[in-house]
């Protein structure tokens, strides 16, 4: 089943949400979800389906909500005072939005990668470490660390350096670390916020492989501006566009080849062609 | 097109004034300096003492010709030690409350107050701690302990002195280190606590640590409220519940007195000085070193 989302009015009600895999597993849900920051409506009546252990991306022109809403789903807006979200975002079936629901929990479950690579100014060994520690983890740590490294593929380039510190390490190093933390207290999802946009190509490509290899254990959602690298490594592909009043919509969400290839909205084709955005 | 080099008289001069005030203070430093060793020579020239006896003594009477340091260093630190004890874990929850937790409403209404604290007239603080704080003190632990004049008295209140001190400069500090580690932070699944403590803090640990060297300076420094409220006489003791003169209540009170010249207590007086600016001197320099030691440097 695939479903664009028409956003004339009559068209809203009957499609109450939209995913390009109907039957699969989801990993996080967005019912009718907006988002104000004050009395400014930065996103309007998002409904996407996010499946599981597969690559999302979202993208769209500057100042369509793309990252609004990636923070939406581990409830990173709480830490903006004036943020303020509409709608359900159901993770494993729960509202993260529930006044009973913990955001610290939910952080630790979806994970966070952002766009400028920001280690703790600790060593190599305490930032993969330390999200561990805060969570209670009684194991071996040393093992522990090195596998959250192999698994971020910067093992064998830092291993020797555990005790050095993390900003001493190149800006594609750092980046990596930062997915290496980020895997290390084993997340359900991980979102990436522009992960690449701060790198040269061949960090970049090394991040881009790196996510394919890790999205067969994790859902990974991600923001990018670069629609050639969400051509590469989505799975599927989120287009989020901007009204005249600066609030973004999902105008379409689909298998990303289909996306790329043979878009059913008009705005999809005019972003994706290069005609505006 | 002319490009020759053209003569630029303001900025020489913008250059030469800039270099003055910066080698007044300097030279300042030095003119203090130089002052306090030449007096402190004349005081260890006297027959009567020498840094034995200076550095041995427990007693300290000028009068009798007795220069032991000791009953003023003890009374200068247990005073600070007791004011430290106050500030810097009140100063420091505060800068972490007004820089992690408090709103920015909170925030900018609380901060202008505290510094108004920090702008009262030490002398006010001295009768302040006499006149309340002892009575406090006296209440609690009782008049038979509790001297009218003592040491912990002045110490307490030094520590509310010093407070704003300690929590405006961490405050400055904590502010300063990059939201981005917080998100990463929080992005892990930390809680405000753990990322304040554990992350923030660190992070910003050299600020933190000047702001407490500042402030210790500044209680072993503080005069007005030792001298109204520590006690006038030298006393060697370890309680602080006993009256005690600190090296500046000390000197405040002999100088205040009519001193002769050339006498061995005017010259003892900035012995003491020199003491206590040496004093100050190796607890900056401490702390330069622990803080290149310690810190965790961002960017």
């Amino acid at each position: 089943m695939s479903v664009a989302v028409d956003r004339s009015p009559q068209a809203q009600s009957e499609t109450s949400r939209t995913s390009p895999n109907g039957t699969g597993r989801y990993a996080i849900e967005a019912e009718k979800m907006s988002v104000y920051y004050g009395d400014y409506c930065a996103v309007r009546d998002v409904d996407m389906s996010v499946p599981s252990n597969k690559i999302t991306a979202i993208i769209g022109p500057s100042g369509c909500g793309k990252s609004t809403v990636l923070r939406c789903f581990n409830r990173m807006n709480d830490l903006i005072t004036s943020a303020r979200i509409e709608g359900e975002v159901l993770f494993q079936g729960q509202n993260i939005y529930d006044d009973e629901v913990d955001p610290v929990e939910v952080r630790r479950r979806i994970g966070m990668v952002f766009q400028k690579a920001n280690p703790f100014p600790k060593t190599v060994y305490e930032n993969v470490a330390w999200g561990t520690r805060i969570n209670g983890f009684r194991g071996d740590m040393d093992e522990m660390v090195e596998r959250a490294l192999r698994s971020a593929a910067l093992w064998e380039e830092v291993k020797d350096k555990l005790q050095q510190s993390a900003l001493g390490l190149s800006g594609g190093q750092q980046q990596r670390l930062c997915i290496a933390r980020a895997i290390a207290v084993e997340p359900e999802i991980i979102l990436m916020d522009e992960p690449a946009s701060a790198l040269d190509p061949i960090a970049t490509l090394r991040i881009e492989d790196l996510m394919k290899e890790i999205s067969e254990k994790y859902t990974i959602i991600v923001v990018t501006h670069n629609m050639q690298q969400a051509a590469r490594i989505s799975d599927y592909t989120a287009f989020f566009s901007v009204d005249d009043r600066r609030t973004g919509n999902l105008i379409e969400f689909d298998d990303t080849e289909k996306i790329f290839t043979n878009p059913s909205q008009k705005r999809t084709e005019d972003y994706i062609t290069g005609r505006f955005g | 097109m002319d490009l020759r080099r053209k003569p630029r008289i303001a900025e020489s001069v913008i250059q030469g004034f800039l270099f003055l005030c910066g080698a007044i203070s300097i030279l300042t430093t030095l003119g203090i300096v130089y002052i306090l060793g030449r007096e402190s020579l004349l005081f260890f020239a006297n027959e009567e003492v020498n840094l034995l006896k200076f550095f041995g003594g427990t007693e300290w009477q000028p009068t009798i010709g007795r220069f032991g340091i000791w009953p003023l260093v003890t009374a200068t630190l247990m005073a600070s030690l007791i004011a430290m004890a106050v500030a810097l874990p009140i100063g420091l929850c505060v800068a972490i409350y007004l820089s992690e937790y408090a709103p920015q409403r909170t925030r900018s209404i609380l901060k202008p107050i505290l510094e108004v604290l920090a702008g009262i007239p030490t002398v006010v603080y001295g009768y302040f701690a006499l006149t309340f704080m002892t009575p406090l003190l006296r209440g609690i632990f009782g008049r038979e302990l509790v001297e009218i004049y003592n040491t912990a008295s002045a110490g307490i209140v030094i520590g509310i002195l010093v407070i704003p001190l300690v929590s405006s400069m961490s405050e400055d500090a904590l502010s300063a280190v990059p939201g981005s580690l917080r998100q990463a932070s929080y992005g892990l699944g930390a809680t405000r606590l753990e990322t304040s403590v554990r992350i923030v803090l660190p992070a910003a640990l050299s600020g933190v640590a000047a702001a407490f060297i500042v402030a210790i300076s500044r209680a072993i420094g503080e005069t007005m409220i030792v001298a109204i409220a520590a006690g006038a006489g030298p006393n060697f003791t370890f309680s602080p519940f006993r009256a005690a003169e600190t090296m500046t209540g000390h000197i405040v009170r002999i100088s205040g007195g009519d001193l002769s010249y050339d006498s061995i207590d005017y010259n003892s007086i900035f012995a003491i000085g020199l003491l206590l600016f040496l004093l100050t001197l190796s607890l900056n320099v401490l702390s330069q070193w622990i803080v290149r030691r310690f810190r965790e440097e961002y960017e």
